[in-house]
């Protein structure tokens, strides 16, 4: 944490709970030290959310983003892989966009069972109550979607890592 | 993870009440069975027998499978462990960004402040 600027202590880090509350949602929840237009802002600004969407610790880098963050705008993310050649997209719809508490989206890059996912953000003195939902059509397609390793598009690029690295160690 | 996984122990005990259902679970510890197998095997109805599997495999017990017009059952065991593993990998992708967005977001809280202390 060499590269805290305030006077402050490093924060320690707010834990991160998923939970399947039914048998086709999972709902992650967080709470983040800042205000949610705040938030919302890293959330909505293509250039900020491309520095946390796509973790360091994961090896993965976003090739493209295009985001039209607004209810009814489409977005598209590439990944790419330093150890392969192919890339990886990702891409659906905003359903709905209410700055700077809501934000709505499909998933759309599998086939017709893909999650809708709902981020809302609940300020509160100063922090904000992050929930993430990924309401799938059906319990059989969150079932699939654990069956084969992948989540409306967010874990599927690590699996798929694992996957290619367990293949590269094997020789496969 | 508790919260998670406390639903699933009740629907486990329950399942596990009834002698017949244990019966049936050691049954599919040995072979994969149909419900019908398992129906004269526990000298049942169909209909008795398709509630014990039922219970069981809302449980996670057992998991069935249609191949034509049978219905195959088998020990759904590892299921819950599967599904336990996926969820830790899936809320450590969420964690590992949201300690990310948490960096993003104490920049845009300093940078606020710096603006606001040159519009003084």
């Amino acid at each position: 944490m060499n590269e805290a600027e305030g006077s402050e202590a490093a924060p320690v880090k707010n834990s991160t709970k998923v939970e399947r509350t039914s048998e086709r949602e999972l709902v992650v929840t967080r709470i983040v030290n800042g205000p949610a237009r705040i938030v919302f802002q890293a959330w909505a600004t293509p250039e900020l959310f491309k520095r946390w969407w796509v973790p360091k610790s994961s090896g993965m880098s976003l090739l493209s983003c295009e985001m039209d963050v607004r209810t009814e705008g489409k977005y598209r993310l590439e990944f790419g892989h330093p150890s392969s050649e192919r890339t990886m997209a990702f891409f659906g719809r905003y359903l709905e966009v209410i700055p700077p508490t809501r934000i709505v989206w499909t998933n759309e890059e599998g086939d017709d069972d893909g999650a809708v996912t709902t981020v809302t953000f609940e300020e509160k003195d100063g922090q904000t109550l992050l929930v993430l939902r990924d309401l799938y059509p059906s319990k059989a397609a969150l079932d699939e979607a654990i069956a084969s390793g992948s989540t409306s598009g967010f874990v599927e690029q690590f699996e798929q890592l694992d996957d290619l690295l367990l293949a590269l160690d094997t020789g496969v | 993870m508790v919260q998670y996984i406390q639903p699933h122990l009740d629907a486990s005990f329950a399942a596990l009440s009834d002698p017949t259902r244990r019966g049936v679970l050691e049954q599919l510890g040995r072979a994969d069975a149909s419900i019908t197998d398992l129906a004269d095997r526990f000298h049942m109805t169909l209909t008795g027998m398709k509630k014990h599997v039922g219970v069981l495999e809302q449980a996670g017990f057992v998991i069935t499978e249609k191949i034509g017009r049978v219905r195959t059952c088998k020990l759904g065991l590892r299921r819950l462990e599967e599904e336990a593993a996926w969820i830790e990998r899936y809320r450590r992708v969420w964690e590992a960004r949201f300690d990310a967005l948490d960096e993003i977001v104490e920049e845009l809280k300093s940078r606020e402040k710096i603006d606001e202390r040159s519009r003084g």
